[in-house]
């Protein structure tokens, strides 16, 4: 391993896209385009601003001084999806919200990345039961990389959470997508 | 500023139906729903109370009635009341709207209208602000829908 020099393997355990990290390894020169291209996608990941209630300010304060998760490369908030690789889904999805965050996933280029953040985006969070107007979950919606837990997590939490889509970008591969999870709809 | 006293005199000479609980933290006045437009239009133009600020209009469905609740304000004396309103007719509501005195109100009833279905008399545009025409009444206490509730 030892492409994140940042983190150590133990940190994290096992997990996916560890494996696929190990099965790409065959090649030394796709390989080492890889290492390179996920090394630049993955340390310049930057979100769209995009809260619906207060995960935002939590994610707002993740983004802020104290915190600062510009020192790990997820950025600068763009306002325009088109600019944005990254949708950190943080707050309350409802039906009416659902077309919104659709078309703003759709209009992301590619490669593109989904973090649920909050019991919400999860699966519903405190509104799952007895909620007329609430998805349960935003992957009925867009597929996501990256769950968060928490009822707002801390930014902590989110920091973990970015490490860790910053790990599973670096298991990417150019070649042999079909390995990987299947992004589309 | 006036008092609590001071208010309750003033809305009782204005209005000799209302009634005063107890124990609350906000001064309150239970105005039945015929009267209460009299009753705020009187607020609002006297000088001495002055309530130029309908801070808030929402409404609660008790099962047995509906109760619309109003939080006015003045700007100029900086006092509170909350005004309720009792609706008997409950599959049915009417009032009076209040867009006359306050412009916010609008926007307001038409929100309760939406969630509610409680029908505001002399609304200058009375439709549904958020839901679909046919989407029901989903903040009454016996709405019902199979498909997205979970009920528990």
């Amino acid at each position: 391993m030892g492409l994140i020099k940042s983190m150590k393997d133990e940190d994290f355990g096992d997990n996916e896209s560890l494996e696929l990290l190990k099965k790409s390894g065959g090649n030394v020169f796709l390989t080492s385009i890889d290492s390179i291209l996920n090394w630049g996608l993955s340390n310049s990941i930057w979100p769209l601003t995009f809260a619906t209630s207060c995960c935002g300010i939590e994610m707002m304060a993740a983004g802020a001084s104290r915190h600062d998760f510009a020192r790990f490369g997820i950025e600068v908030y763009r306002a325009s999806p088109r600019q944005a690789d990254v949708i950190v889904v943080a707050g309350t999805i409802v039906h009416k919200m659902v077309p919104v965050l659709k078309r703003l996933y759709d209009q992301m280029p590619d490669p593109k990345y989904v973090i649920a953040m909050g019991a919400c985006a999860v699966s519903g969070g405190p509104f799952f039961y007895n909620s007329y107007s609430v998805v349960r979950g935003v992957d009925h919606v867009i597929p996501v990389d990256v769950y968060i837990p928490g009822c707002p997590p801390r930014p902590e939490a989110l920091l973990y959470g970015v490490m860790q889509l910053q790990r599973k970008i670096k298991g990417d591969t150019i070649f042999g997508k079909d390995e990987q999870t299947d992004r589309l709809l | 500023m006036l008092n609590r006293q001071e208010l309750t005199d003033i809305i009782r000479a204005f209005e000799p139906e209302t009634e005063f609980p107890e124990g609350t933290q906000l001064l309150e006045a239970i105005v039945p729903a015929e009267k209460l437009f009299a009753l705020v239009e009187k607020l609002t133009s006297d000088t001495k109370t002055a309530f130029n600020y309908l801070i808030s209009l929402t409404a609660v469905d008790f099962t047995t009635h509906m109760t619309v609740v109003y939080h006015l304000d003045s700007t100029e004396f900086r006092h509170l009341i909350v005004l309720k309103s009792l609706l008997s007719d409950r599959e049915n509501p009417k009032t009076d709207s209040l867009t006359a005195l306050y412009a916010t109100a609008e926007f307001f009833e038409r929100e309760v209208f939406d969630l509610f279905g409680i029908r505001f008399n002399n609304h200058p545009n009375l439709k549904r602000l958020f839901l679909e025409d046919d989407y029901g009444y989903p903040l009454r206490k016996d709405f019902r829908d199979e498909v997205n509730i979970i009920e528990r």
